[in-house]
């Protein structure tokens, strides 16, 4: 089951590079295996937090005060591209990222982080330029808002945008609703239609 | 009520609405489910937790191929390799789901195997904890990659919750020219609309060069979808396609193949569907391709020189580039043809099929991968090997000096634990040239199969119609 999401007063930390890869986010070799969940926030942005020999990259934005404390992302273009890894939306969430608010999220990863209470922010790259600025003017000391039942986003210097979102997933976020129990209450309407499929596409159902 | 032409993406989904949720979002069939071993296993646990049943085991088929080694008897496969193989023979055991195990004809990389074995069909929907599912698309299924939380939603209630996408259709006419292939087609694309360019959209790709090409171009030019942003990428089945499936191990028979046949010729969007977005190729313009940076649009022509930020005005598109160069080791200016390689991986569920090995064969054969070079041959699966060593392909490898190995997705994605040394720089007919996604520091250049001989014999990234008989 989800966490819900409401609203949120926190730290933001822009990470602006353009088409940073859940491979990024994540490395393979930290994600695999069944019981890695937990255990993954320690190397989200292994590849960028830390230098050949295992210390603190300083140039890491992450690394840096205030904003080791964030719990939103401000991002550039593409923010999770790639993988379908839902580790990467894990390790994110572990390191404490509740929200992210950037131009553009790759499609997979967009749909994940809606499935562990994260909330994905699509505004104006315009928009998301001047937040990053603002909050690298202030040096990371003014908090950003994010509001899901308003859907506004409003900046340190009290700078309000309003976001669009899909009804349902603001529903279902903002309640932290379960899906799999949701769609096993239409479970006669899933059975009736296997039914009738079976006569018209049976070489779906009859494989081989 | 709407009277325009409908396309193939609306037509194969409006077949799987099970019910609307909200005017875009449906609850979607899902008529073939595929598991591996990175995910497979945990879905199954996860609902075993729950105290929920399998919706539809008999829909459900399963594979290792990421985490296991490819060496000969699959010796190295690392630790966690070996519990996630034991844990997908006991939960799809446990749960009466078809498991293609190792050695089995029908295991391999599960993009191979389901077009392989019959059970990606047209107007199918397949999904799989896997972005390239977008790869079955080449066949006329609507098939994308999922998260894990909706793998388990899917074996819970053989369902996925869905938004409608906008819809892209990709024209490449025009006749293939010489030392060109169906990656560097889709490359090429990457390069032009970019890496987001498909953000949001399901592709269709059409045109004259597509009804011209084979299967298995078809499947690559699908798989990289993901990679231009789209999570699904389709083609309209037609007799090529039909020849393909016929006669495959899970393919419709007798009456209901002739049914089938029939239900697939409709699978096609009509001549006045509309598009969100158009965009169109001249396939006789493209020359072999080759990526140079970090993501997949970073990519070139062979005869190409490698960017210099100096001559970019946007500050975030100059810091990208300078990063990427960075990274990969590359001088701004210099032309990417005599960049010397140390690797060489032929594989993936981009590039590691019959045909694939056979274009990759007909370079190699009579000569030898450059001193210096480590280069892995990596079939898509069983089928795929036992295929090539009967054509011999096995030996023309062996004899230039690569190494040929058991199916399995490899270095691709190094999940498995075969990299690509640190600092090390790889061609590779994978899709993706992420920072480390062939090891911590790896260098990645994507090509197709025939370019990635070429850097084998060369030593250095070569233009492979210089070299082709």
């Amino acid at each position: 089951m989800a966490q819900a999401f409401t609203k949120l007063t926190a730290t933001a930390a822009p990470i602006m590079r353009v088409n940073v890869d859940t491979d990024v986010i994540i490395s393979i070799n930290r994600m695999i295996g069944n019981s890695v969940r937990g255990h993954l926030g320690k190397w989200a942005f292994g590849s960028l937090r830390y230098l050949p020999d295992g210390s603190d990259n300083p140039a890491f934005i992450l690394n840096r005060e205030p904003y080791r404390a964030a719990e939103i992302l401000v991002t550039g273009p593409n923010f999770g591209c790639g993988s379908s890894r839902e580790a990467a939306v894990w390790a994110l969430q572990e390191m404490g990222i509740r929200a992210i608010i950037g131009s553009g999220f790759g499609d997979i990863f967009f749909a994940n982080c809606f499935q562990n209470g994260i909330l994905p922010v699509v505004l104006d790259k315009a928009v998301i330029d001047s937040l990053a600025a603002e909050i690298e003017a202030s040096q990371g000391a003014g908090s950003v808002n994010v509001d899901l039942q308003e859907q506004t986003v409003t900046s340190p210097s009290g700078v309000r945008h309003t976001f669009e979102i899909d009804p349902r997933r603001r529903a279902g976020l903002l309640e932290g609703l379960d899906e799999i129990s949701l769609t096993l209450r239409r479970d006669h309407e899933i059975r009736a239609f296997q039914a009738s499929d079976r006569t018209a596409r049976p070489w779906i159902h009859f494989a081989g | 009520m709407d009277t325009r032409g409908r396309t193939l993406l609306a037509k194969i989904w409006d077949q799987h609405v099970v019910a609307q949720l909200s005017d875009d979002t449906d609850l979607l069939h899902v008529d073939r489910h595929l598991l591996h071993d990175l995910g497979g296993s945990r879905g199954l646990i996860d609902l075993k937790g729950r105290d929920l049943p399998v919706h539809n085991p008999e829909l459900t088929f399963a594979t290792p191929d990421h985490a296991i080694s490819t060496a000969a008897g699959r010796a190295g496969t690392i630790k966690t390799g070996w519990e996630l193989l034991a844990a997908l023979r006991t939960e799809t055991s446990a749960s009466n789901i078809r498991l293609f195990d190792l050695d089995q004809p029908g295991q391999g990389i599960v993009h191979v195997i389901g077009p392989e074995l019959g059970l990606s069909l047209p107007g199918c929907l397949i999904v799989c904890g896997d972005s390239h599912t977008c790869t079955h698309g080449g066949l006329g299924a609507l098939a994308f990659g999922i998260g894990s939380s909706e793998l388990t939603h899917v074996l819970a209630t053989q369902t996925i919750i869905q938004r409608r996408p906008k819809t892209m259709r990709v024209t490449f006419d025009g006749k293939l020219p010489f030392g060109v292939t169906a990656k560097d087609l889709i490359l090429a694309l990457i390069g032009h609309v970019g890496a987001a360019g498909g953000t949001g959209y399901a592709v269709e790709y059409a045109g004259s060069a597509i009804r011209d090409m084979p299967i298995e171009g078809r499947l690559t030019i699908c798989n990289l979808s993901v990679e231009l942003g789209a999570k699904m990428g389709l083609i309209a089945p037609d007799d090529t396609t039909f020849a393909y499936i016929r006669g495959r191990p899970y393919a419709p028979q007798g009456e209901m193949w002739e049914r089938a046949v029939a239900a697939w010729r409709q699978l096609r969007s009509d001549s006045d569907a509309m598009f969100d977005r158009e965009v169109s190729i001249d396939v006789s313009t493209i020359i072999p391709q080759i990526t140079w940076g970090t993501s997949p649009e970073h990519v070139l022509g062979v005869d190409g020189r490698i960017p210099d930020p100096a001559d970019i005005a946007d500050p975030a598109r100059r810091g990208a580039i300078e990063i990427a160069l960075d990274y990969m080791g590359l001088k701004p200016g210099a032309p990417i043809a005599g960049t010397k390689v140390d690797w060489v991986f032929i594989g993936s569920c981009t590039n590691s099929r019959l045909s694939d090995l056979r274009a990759a064969a007909e370079v190699a054969r009579g000569r030898k991968v450059a001193p210096g070079v480590r280069a892995w041959v990596v079939p898509g699966s069983e089928t795929v090997k036992r295929d090539a060593i009967a054509e011999g392909l096995d030996k023309i490898f062996i004899d230039a000096g690569f190494e040929w190995r058991e199916p399995g997705c490899s270095m691709c994605l190094a999940a498995n634990g075969e990299t690509v040394p640190p600092g090390q720089r790889s061609v590779s007919t994978s899709n993706r040239n992420f920072i480390g996604r062939q090891g911590p520091r790896a260098r990645t250049h994507l090509a197709s199969p025939a370019m990635a001989v070429a850097a084998a014999v060369s030593g250095a990234i070569a233009d492979v119609r210089t070299m082709e008989r």
